[in-house]
Formats: C-alpha cells, sequence, structure tokens
C-alpha cells in the first residue's frame, strides 16, 4: 500500500517529529518502499501461530522476574539533571502547558 | 604487540615485558596515526584511559591481576560510560555524559581493562555501514573508499587496523557479525539474554544483544568471560551459572555435524564469498565433521519480519528522547507540542526517523494486528525453522554477508537494498540465536569474506571451538588491513 499526504501527517504528529513540506516528497517515497517490503507478509498463512514477543518463547522456559517493590535506589537527582536541557530548583523546564 | 592476541599481551604484562601504561600508549598512538584517515573513534580520553593504565599496573604490583587487567578495550559508542561522553552516533546525544555506567562497561572495569575510547556507530545502530553516524561515515581499513559494515563499524574498523586489539559491540539485526565480516575481523552475537543490556541505549528490547569483536576466537573467548553475567537491572538478563567460554576452544571436530541450510547458498551470493565459504567447510569436512544440507524454509521472511519488529520497538524506545530529560533541544518553538516535534526532527537522522516512523505506523490504530501481530506470528515460523534444524546438526555454517565490504554511498539512499544485504545475520537474534562471523578469505580485489557460524541456544563455546579450531589452521584473521599496515 501507498501512504497519502494525510497518513503521513497522522504518523509524524503521532512520532512527535516534524516533516517540512519540502521533506515530504521523499520522506513518503521511501517510506512506501519499505511498505512494500513489510507488505510481503500479508501472503503468509500465520492460521494457529502465536505471536513471539520474546526470542526465547517456545524453546526456553521464559518468565518475567519481579523484584520486590522496594527502594533500590539512592537519590542522585542532581547528577541527572546535569545533562537536562533545563532545569531548576530539581524541576526540569518545559514550555507553559496550562494558561 | 600491535597484532598480538590478548592472551599475548596479557602474557607480556604478567612477564614484566611491557605496563598496562605503555600498551596502552601504543595503542593511543596508533589511533593518533590512523584514525584521521578511518574515523573509527568519536571520543577518546588519552589522560582517562592512561589513568586507567595507572590503576592497572598498580593492581598488577599488588598480585591482585587477572586476564585482562591492562589490556585495552574499546567500547561500542552504544555503552553507558560515566567517564566518556556518550553520543550512541547521534547528535541527539552529541553532548551527553551518562551519570552512570552500562553493566559490561563495569565488568570490564572490575577486570582491569582500559577504555581505549568510545567507537564510531551508525545512529543509535540503525545501519548496515556506518554511514547513518552523525560523526561522519567510518572507512574500511582494507579499502578506504568503502564501508566497514554496521552498526559496530567503529568497533570492527578499529580492531581491523589493530588501533585496539579488541572491542564491544552491539548486534540486533548483524550489527556485530556483519562489520566484523566486511572488516575481516571476529565478532560475537550471543545468546539473547546472557550479556546485560543495562546501560546499552536501547534500540530494538527483544533483538538487542551485546558482544564482543576481536582478532580471534580465543579473544572472543576471553572476553565474553567477562563480559557475560546475570545483571538483576535488565529484565531478560538470564539467571544462569557462570560459564568458560574458552573450555571447548580444543572441540573435537570428528563427527561434528555442521548444517549447510540451502537457502543461504542460493542467488545473490557473490560467487567470491560463496567460493571462500565452500571452502572453509570443505575445511572442516576434512577434520571429519559431518555436512548435513539442511533447509530454513522462511529465510526470505526475516527481512520483512525485521523491519515491522525493530521499527516498532525502536519507535518505543525513542520516545524518551524528548528534549526535557537529556540530550538536544530544539532552539526555537512556540509551545510544548513544537518543542517536541523540533527537537527529534533535529535530533535524529534520516534513518532513525524513517524507522521511528515506520514504527509508529504499524503500531498504530487498524494497522497493528495486520502487520505487527502477523510479523510476531512469523517471527516463530523462523524460530521454528532453526528448532527443527538444530535436531538434526550441532551447527550452522554460511555466509555472515552476500557480498564483501561495498563502496560509500553504494546504498545509501536505497534503504531496501540496504537492508536486503543483512539477509543472512538478520534470522539469528529473530530466534534469539547466538551466531558469530570469523575471516575465512579474501575476494578477487583483497577484500575479507566472512564466515558464519550459529548455534543452538548458549552454544557459545562450542561455536568458539569450531571457530578456534578453523584459526589454528588458517591465518586471515591475523593478515593486516592494506590501508593500515604494521
Amino acid at each position: 500500500m501507498s501512504l497519502t499526504p494525510d497518513q503521513l501527517r497522522r504518523i509524524a504528529l503521532l512520532a512527535r517529529i516534524e516533516v517540512s513540506d519540502a521533506e515530504q516528497r521523499g520522506v513518503t517515497e521511501r517510506l512506501n518502499a519499505v511498505l512494500g517490503l513489510i507488505d510481503q507478509l500479508q501472503a503468509v498463512d500465520t492460521r494457529g501461530i502465536e505471536p513471539m514477543s520474546h526470542p526465547l518463547d517456545g524453546r526456553l522456559p521464559v518468565r518475567q522476574r519481579l523484584r520486590a517493590d522496594e527502594v533500590t535506589e539512592a537519590d542522585r537527582r542532581e547528577a541527572y539533571q546535569k545533562g537536562a536541557p533545563a532545569a531548576e530548583k530539581g524541576l526540569y523546564l518545559v514550555p507553559k502547558v496550562i494558561e | 604487540m600491535l597484532n598480538s592476541t590478548l592472551s599475548a599481551l596479557g602474557a607480556a604484562l604478567a612477564a614484566k615485558q611491557v605496563s598496562a601504561v605503555e600498551l596502552t600508549g601504543l595503542f593511543l598512538a596508533r589511533i593518533r596515526a590512523l584514525d584521521g584517515k578511518l574515523n573509527a573513534f568519536i571520543t577518546v580520553d588519552e589522560e582517562h584511559s592512561l589513568a586507567q593504565a595507572r590503576v592497572a599496573d598498580e593492581r598488577r604490583s599488588h598480585g591482585a591481576a587477572g586476564p585482562l587487567t591492562g589490556i585495552p578495550v574499546a567500547h561500542k559508542d552504544i555503552y553507558c560510560t560515566r567517564g566518556l561522553r556518550t553520543t550512541c552516533g547521534s547528535r541527539m546525544l552529541a553532548a551527553y555524559t551518562s551519570p552512570y555506567d552500562a553493566h559490561v562497561i563495569e565488568r570490564f572495569d572490575a577486570a582491569g581493562a582500559i577504555q581505549l575510547g568510545k567507537t564510531n556507530m551508525d545512529e543509535f545502530a540503525m545501519g548496515s555501514s556506518n554511514e547513518t553516524s552523525h560523526f561522519g561515515p567510518v572507512r574500511n581499513p582494507w579499502d578506504t573508499a568503502r564501508v566497514p559494515g554496521g552498526s559496530s563499524g567503529g568497533s570492527a574498523a578499529a580492531v581491523a587496523a589493530r588501533m585496539a586489539p579488541a572491542a564491544t559491540g552491539t548486534d540486533t539485526g548483524g550489527s556485530i557479525r556483519q562489520p566484523a565480516a566486511l572488516s575481516g575481523v571476529s565478532g560475537l552475537k550471543p545468546t539473547y539474554g546472557v550479556v546485560s543490556r543495562y546501560g546499552m541505549i536501547a534500540f530494538a528490547s527483544s533483538l538487542d544483544q551485546g558482544g564482543p569483536l576481536a582478532k580471534s576466537a580465543a579473544d572472543l573467548a576471553l572476553l565474553m568471560n567477562t563480559m557475560a553475567g546475570f545483571d538483576a537491572r535488565d529484565s531478560t538478563s538470564l539467571e544462569r551459572p557462570a560459564e568458560d567460554y574458552g573450555r571447548e576452544l580444543n572441540l573435537n571436530l570428528a563427527g561434528l555435524r555442521i548444517g549447510l541450510p540451502k537457502e543461504y547458498f542460493g542467488d545473490g551470493l557473490e560467487p567470491d564469498v560463496r567460493a571462500c565459504v565452500r571452502e572453509a567447510t570443505r575445511w572442516f569436512e576434512g577434520q571429519g565433521a559431518k555436512m548435513i544440507e539442511i533447509t530454513l524454509p522462511n529465510t526470505a521472511l526475516a527481512v520483512p519480519v525485521y523491519y515491522v519488529i525493530a521499527p516498532a520497538e525502536a519507535s518505543s524506545n525513542l520516545s524518551r528522547f524528548d528534549g526535557v530529560r537529556y540530550g538536544h533541544r530544539a532552539g526555537e518553538y512556540a509551545d510544548l507540542a513544537e518543542m517536541y516535534r523540533r527537537t527529534r526532527a533535529e535530533g535524529f537522522g534520516t534513518e532513525v526517523k524513517r524507522r521511528i516512523l515506520i514504527g509508529t505506523y504499524v503500531l498504530s490504530h487498524g494497522y497493528y494486528d495486520a502487520y505487527y501481530l502477523q510479523a510476531q506470528r512469523a517471527r516463530r515460523l523462523i524460530a521454528k525453522d532453526f528448532a527443527e534444524a538444530f535436531a538434526r546438526c550441532d551447527l550452522i555454517m554460511g555466509p555472515t554477508s552476500p557480498t564483501t565490504a561495498f563502496a560509500l554511498g553504494a546504498k545509501a539512499d536505497d534503504p531496501v537494498q540496504m537492508y536486503l544485504n543483512d539477509i543472512f545475520t538478520i534470522p539469528a537474534p529473530l530466534a534469539g540465536l547466538p551466531g558469530l562471523s570469523i575471516p575465512c578469505g579474501f575476494d578477487a580485489t583483497g577484500l575479507p569474506v566472512g564466515l558464519q557460524i550459529m548455534g543452538d541456544y548458549f552454544a557459545e563455546a562450542k561455536m568458539l571451538g569450531a571457530a578456534h579450531r578453523y584459526q589454528q589452521a588458517t591465518d586471515w584473521h591475523l593478515r593486516a588491513a592494506r590501508e593500515a599496515p604494521l
């Protein structure tokens, strides 16, 4: 299938990536080439096959490991915020959201 | 010294023929001399490396040295390092320094290895040529007009040019094995869950696996003994007893059942690659191994399956890069939504954006079942192929890549051609299986060819044993790259 300009706009919005008008044609063209590749899967008969989300599923016992719900980390807020584009008084700064 | 194996370097350190400071200095000088041409490193901090080397020498003088103490190791710039910036090959993280170390880095530090620098890579490990790096392409040390492979192209080129005796990499769809093949070095992608993903910047979490690149299989075994191990901070890390990856280096090849999948020797394989791989398998046959023709009938589905699953997982993983907590933030924006959109448009390169968009699409309402669930079902078919094959053979052999190193720019603008080139390396990670690549000859123009050896879950020691036996009888792996003479 081929993407329409509306579909591309919708995907770009969901992905939070700005696609300029100048880029649109080239982006669509290459996305369509990739969609052509993955569309080959539509012809595969997978009736009765369970989706596989863990790569070892099926051959090895896979279980979700959960840890006890307790504090395991020390407070390193300052170190973590050192790389933030804008932080102040322990808070991350972003443009105003609520008027 | 530059062309020595890790065990030889370890012996020289132990015999006090060389100090860790001298050895580190030797490789730093080599990097200084060659990296202007090859661009294999993004960050080198000589003082940091030499300070670690002094500590290693001190440790040795106290009699507390292990096999890797004082050995310099280059790290793919996907592993978070507290002391060196971590860019993941992206503008998004061009100025990022991690507040913590990856588990793999902790393990090498604890072993007394020296961080030699951070190697160049395709942006967020998305690429097979190292051309998607924000820091420019890496050049192949055998022919600087060609790519080294990717995404761990900097690591492969660094080892090939003997700028580092060993390096770390990560493999999602071939990112250790393919650059190892194209650059003429040895590389291992372990079983999924063997090496912790903690602090390894995520691309596709159900596929990503760290592993080593080095000159020889014996060196890979030594590196695995340090890299592998349970880590509670990675939810898919496997709880298994520690193993010695070098325990089968003297593997008896007589009676070993080697599967040759017919799908790996079909059309599209360069004749020289076919000839080198065939000659290598004939060598194993000469040692008494039993060649078994097998079929992996769903091989052709691997690339389409991968290009649904990997972008889907990437679109989710990379949503964290929003210009709020770390990394790049756009300079101009009117509101929060625009800040996100512009930050991501500026911070990510073309290939990364393409994969995020594909992933977003296949996960979006109305397409999830047709693409994502269908790909996960087909993924199980691929895993079943391998399960049936490994009921009949101990190892599978074939080419790592259908071609030798291609020219810079040759596929850069054609994503589908680039993706299809990974046809032989994509299946193993979809099934979580280990695979390695070792040099097995050269094509008519003198470019290295890689032999891929795949094994069942946790068969790394056996795979390394087969590779080691081959490397004892051949010297492909010890040849110096043409444009980086010793």
